[in-house]
């Protein structure tokens, strides 16, 4: 047995074990160390379980020996190889990062907690996108949320605390109806294993049951991933949370849920039954754009920029769902494409805003005046995801709208078109808005501390600023990828 | 030097020019020097490209692919190559300028401007040359974003709101109508080339081309075409320099440059002038041209009146193009040099009159001859050429323009050209007039004056900029020769169908 066969199951074995080391460690520094290892670990692994699979095969894996469907199976295609990678640069990006923004945010004695939660939000995320077993991915969603609870209660501010307890009800109850679903499932189909259910809903054709399971599924896990109205924790969740979990969260976690939906809605249930039978589609469509417009018009007026971002969030998620409903080609692939440039963009502003932090302790619009000459590294690299947000060529915001507005007018929808560069001039508006104050504004915190931050935590996010313009010329690899994993989604399709 | 090599170097050298400004920031004149040294090469480099160009070549140049259909590349032709020398020229000149005017006034962050300015420039020469609709949409909102900068420069109240103006109304025209404009064309005809002839012909019927027109002009806000003019008068808080070069020639001749392109290359002329979808815009166009001058008149500011008169003149340019005719689109291409000549002389004295004076309203002008006699004599020549009389530049524009209507049947333009001509004398001869014939504010009318002209790169950038007025004169022959091989090109291949 080489390790090479031993890949997948590494991806989620070394951050569980990483987290367990960092809990007996109890000193920050060495947690960090290990937190970081494995981060960078992550990337390695994940890259050679993408090489395997990219030329649309994929690799199956039984966990423990035990056969599927009795055993759990995980099974990488490129969709999940696609997800695997996103989270785990985004891991070794962030870690880099943490340290610095750790110390200064949460207390010394619960920083070693901190990266156990880290870890194992990691793994749990890493989990759902690799395993192929519908229960298994509700054990590794409870991972995640359970150590995201943990990791927003750590937040400085004591809102932190009802933040963290607002979305643990909300993911429970989430959670709760995703495993109703797969209950349902079970009692219809008799198996767990996705590629079963796929077989045999194929068979049993749209029965109640399955319906029914469909629908507790659609909402648990639009409750995941922020989908308008369910996005309700998501703001409180983003804003007082440290700063590096919010970066984490924002381009990890909603990501990870929408890869769920890809899974359920084209894998699992298939094209036929979700989007030719349902109305499917149209409620996506209205709550997406309900989504684009809405939650960005709501960002236009917060004070705090990191709730600002989060609500700039929920807006961009509205674009990653409006491409799943319209279920075409082209708009799935901007959909799909748009996960992974939202991830690059979001994670690169909560980044900047989280060094902004550091510096001044305050993410507050008016703190913020004139800080951009004193920290004018940090203001490129939010003006450019910011660019990238708003969606102008040469980032990959545009890239992302292209593909949607193709998708649009495939269907004849014009006006969904105007719609999608509309809802772009909002967050031109709240963009514009931080720019101004930030370079503009007479300067507010003086002082010799408030300068940029140290290179550990400026070379990841200008790493991901630079990717956003880079993926937005070059994009062989980040739609080269959504059109492979978009013509495995829909290849369920008559 | 290679024809792709000098197309990319014609981009990369004023962004390598901007990092070495920003590399300098401590040393002002070898900063000064590098911004001169790299205008001037750029300079040359464009004018390499020109003998080419008449001898009937149109060197191509590809860049990358962003995805499949997406493609960075660039193709000179005579349009671009005519907008590429007028910039690159004139960026010769208003760098002599800048040079005098900052220090001058003593203004802050002078290497901010300077960078801004070349990676500006290196935008303009991207939008002249791109070979496909994609290539120039990047460039235009590069351009775009790069001037935000230089609007806001001065960093007041004012300035961040011109700044705000500025951007929302640029970027928003060009996200809402000109994207949406460029994915239906590249839908409808499953490419977005710049091809002689048109790429639509065939594929669209009337009314959907004349929807597409309107996405279009009204798109591409930097052509100022009224309601979407705003932007320009707000964009005046910028220094003078910026002004002048960017607002009067860059910024705005990238927006009408980019309707003449559409017209010629996207929508062909003979399809335009056969199903007579673009006849809507000549009276547009029309309206624009006098309502602007109207504006002009109430301004008393003179940059301000300066911009609503820009607004009239690139109003010639839509017109020309909407003719969709060989002559409305060689007069609408030679109005592009033409009054780039007239407008960056008058912005020059403008701007020369603040340093020396720090005058900014037309009616505390009084008088301003008798100090500043060279500026106001540079400021008459200007005058007299955006006018469009003999011997000026501006002159064979309004020729074509008027030839151009005769021959699309629009005679009513005739009579517009008229009256724009005369709102023309109305609203900028007065402040000649007044500055030579009025007493300075104080004094009687035979009281000696000491004159006091602007710093010497100031007065010497706008005599040479007055002369060049002069010079277009006689130069109009090979520039309809030059721009005769974008539009005839595109006769003979629409009856293949493009």
């Amino acid at each position: 047995m080489t390790l090479e066969s031993q890949l997948p199951a590494l991806q989620i074995v070394l951050p569980l074990f990483g987290a367990l080391l960092c809990a007996l460690l109890r000193s920050g520094s060495l947690a960090w160390l290990v937190a970081l290892v494995v981060s960078l670990a992550m990337p390695v692994i994940s890259a050679l379980l993408l090489m395997q699979v990219q030329d649309g095969g994929f690799i199956s894996y039984e966990l423990g020996g035990w056969a599927p469907p009795w055993g759990i199976e995980y099974r990488i295609d490129v969709v999940g190889a696609y997800l695997v990678m996103l989270v785990s640069v985004i891991g070794a990006l962030i870690m880099p990062y943490a340290r610095a923004s750790v110390a200064k945010e949460i207390d010394a004695d619960k920083q070693a907690w901190f990266y156990t939660m880290y870890l194992l939000c990691l793994a749990g995320l890493l989990g759902i996108a690799i395993t192929g077993d519908a229960f298994n991915i509700f054990v590794f969603m409870e991972i995640s949320s359970l150590s995201t609870y943990v990791l927003i209660a750590l937040g400085k501010d004591r809102r932190a605390l009802l933040s963290a307890y607002q979305y643990l009800i909300m993911g429970t109850i989430g959670a709760t109806f995703y495993v109703i679903g797969v209950g349902l499932l079970y009692a219809a189909t008799g198996t767990l294993n996705l590629v079963e259910l796929t077989a045999r809903i194929a068979e049993i054709g749209p029965t109640r049951p399955v319906l029914a399971a469909l629908a507790f599924l659609v909402v648990g896990i639009s409750l995941k991933l922020a989908l308008f109205p369910l996005h309700v924790w998501l703001p409180n969740a983003y804003t007082y949370s440290p700063s590096v979990v919010s970066a984490f969260l924002a381009a990890t976690a909603t990501k990870v849920a929408v890869y769920l939906y890809l899974r359920f809605l084209f894998s699992v249930f298939g094209v036929t039954v979700v989007f030719e039978g349902l109305p499917v589609p149209e409620i996506m469509l209205v709550l997406s754009i309900a989504a684009m417009f809405g939650a960005s018009i709501v960002a236009v007026f917060q004070d705090d920029i990191k709730r600002m971002l989060a609500y700039s969030s929920v807006g961009q998620i509205g674009y990653i769902t409006l491409g799943i409903g319209l279920a075409n080609k082209m708009g799935l692939t901007g959909g799909v494409v748009h996960l992974i440039n939202h991830a690059m963009m979001k994670g690169a502003l909560f980044m900047a805003i989280g060094a902004v932090v550091y510096r001044i302790g305050s993410s507050k619009l008016d703190d913020l005046a004139g800080i951009g000459r004193k920290m004018p590294a940090t203001t490129i690299v939010f003006a450019l995801a910011g660019l990238s947000i708003i969606g102008t060529p040469g980032t990959v915001g545009f890239v992302s709208k292209w593909y949607l507005a193709l998708g649009a007018l495939d269907k004849g929808w014009w006006w969904l078109v105007f719609l999608l560069v509309a809802s772009s001039l909002i967050s031109m508006v709240y963009i514009g808005r931080v720019i101004e104050v930030v370079w503009f504004r007479p300067l507010r915190h003086t002082g010799p501390e408030v300068r940029d931050v140290p290179v550990s935590m400026l070379a990841p996010m200008a790493i991901l600023a630079a990717a956003t313009v880079y993926f937005g010329l070059d994009t062989s690899l980040t739609a080269g990828i959504a059109r492979r994993a978009v013509d495995i989604l829909l290849a369920g399709a008559p | 030097m290679s024809e792709d090599v000098s197309i990319f170097a014609v981009m990369l050298l004023p962004v390598a020019g901007a990092f070495l400004i920003a590399l300098f920031h401590r040393q002002p004149n070898i900063r000064e020097a590098v911004t001169l040294m790299t205008a001037g090469a750029l300079a040359l480099i464009v004018l390499s490209l020109v003998p080419e160009i008449y001898a009937g070549a149109r060197p191509a140049a590809d860049g990358f692919t962003i995805l499949p259909g997406m493609e960075i590349a660039f193709r000179v032709e005579p349009l671009g190559m005519l907008f590429a020398m007028v910039a690159s020229s004139l960026w010769v000149v208003n760098s002599i300028y800048s040079i005098g005017y900052m220090r001058g006034n003593n203004e802050h962050r002078q290497t901010m401007f300077y960078v801004c300015f070349a990676i500006a420039i290196a935008a303009t020469m991207g939008v002249a040359f791109s070979a496909n609709l994609i290539t120039l949409f990047l460039f235009y909102e590069i351009l775009t974003l790069s001037t935000y900068p230089l609007v806001t420069h001065k960093a007041t109240e004012e300035a961040v709101r011109g700044g705000r103006i500025y951007l929302t109304i640029l970027l928003g025209t060009s996200m809402v109508l000109f994207l949406p404009a460029i994915i239906w064309t590249y839908v409808l005809s499953g490419t977005m080339d710049f091809t002689p002839g048109g790429i639509l012909a065939g594929k669209v019927g009337a009314p959907v081309a004349a929807v597409l027109l309107g996405l279009f002009v009204f798109g591409i806000g930097k052509a100022a075409l009224m309601p979407f003019h705003f932007w320009l008068p707000a964009a005046m808080v910028a220094p003078t320099p910026v002004s002048a070069l960017l607002h009067a020639v860059a910024v705005v001749k990238a927006g009408v440059f980019t309707v003449a392109k559409v017209v010629i290359y996207i929508f062909g002329p003979g399809f335009l002038s056969d199903t007579g979808a673009g006849e809507w815009l000549v009276f547009v166009a029309a309206f624009s041209l006098i309502a602007a001058s109207l504006i002009a008149m109430t301004k008393d500011n003179l940059k301000a009146r300066l911009a609503y008169s820009t607004v009239s003149q690139l109003a010639y340019v839509v017109l020309g193009a909407s003719f969709a005719n060989t002559m409305g689109l060689i007069g609408g291409g030679m109005q592009i040099a033409m009054h780039a000549a007239g407008k960056i002389t008058l912005f020059f004295c403008a701007g020369a009159i603040y340093v020396a004076t720090r005058k900014t309203e037309i009616s505390d002008m009084a008088g301003i001859g008798r100090t500043m006699p060279v500026t106001m004599f540079a400021f008459l020549v200007g005058s007299l050429s955006i006018i469009g009389l003999p011997p000026l530049g501006g002159t064979w524009a309004k020729w074509f323009i008027a030839a151009g209507a005769i021959d699309a049947g629009q005679l009513f333009v005739i009579a517009v050209l008229i009256v724009s001509a005369l709102l023309n004398i109305a609203y900028l001869l007065p402040i000649v007039v007044r500055g030579y014939m009025l007493p300075p504010p104080g004094m009687t009318r035979d009281a000696p004056v000491r004159i006091r002209e602007a710093p010497f790169a100031c007065v010497l950038a706008l005599s040479v900029t007055a002369l060049a007025c002069v010079v277009l004169f006689f130069l109009a022959g090979a520039i309809e020769d030059l721009l005769a091989g974008a539009v005839s090109q595109t006769e003979p291949l629409r009856a293949g169908g493009g």
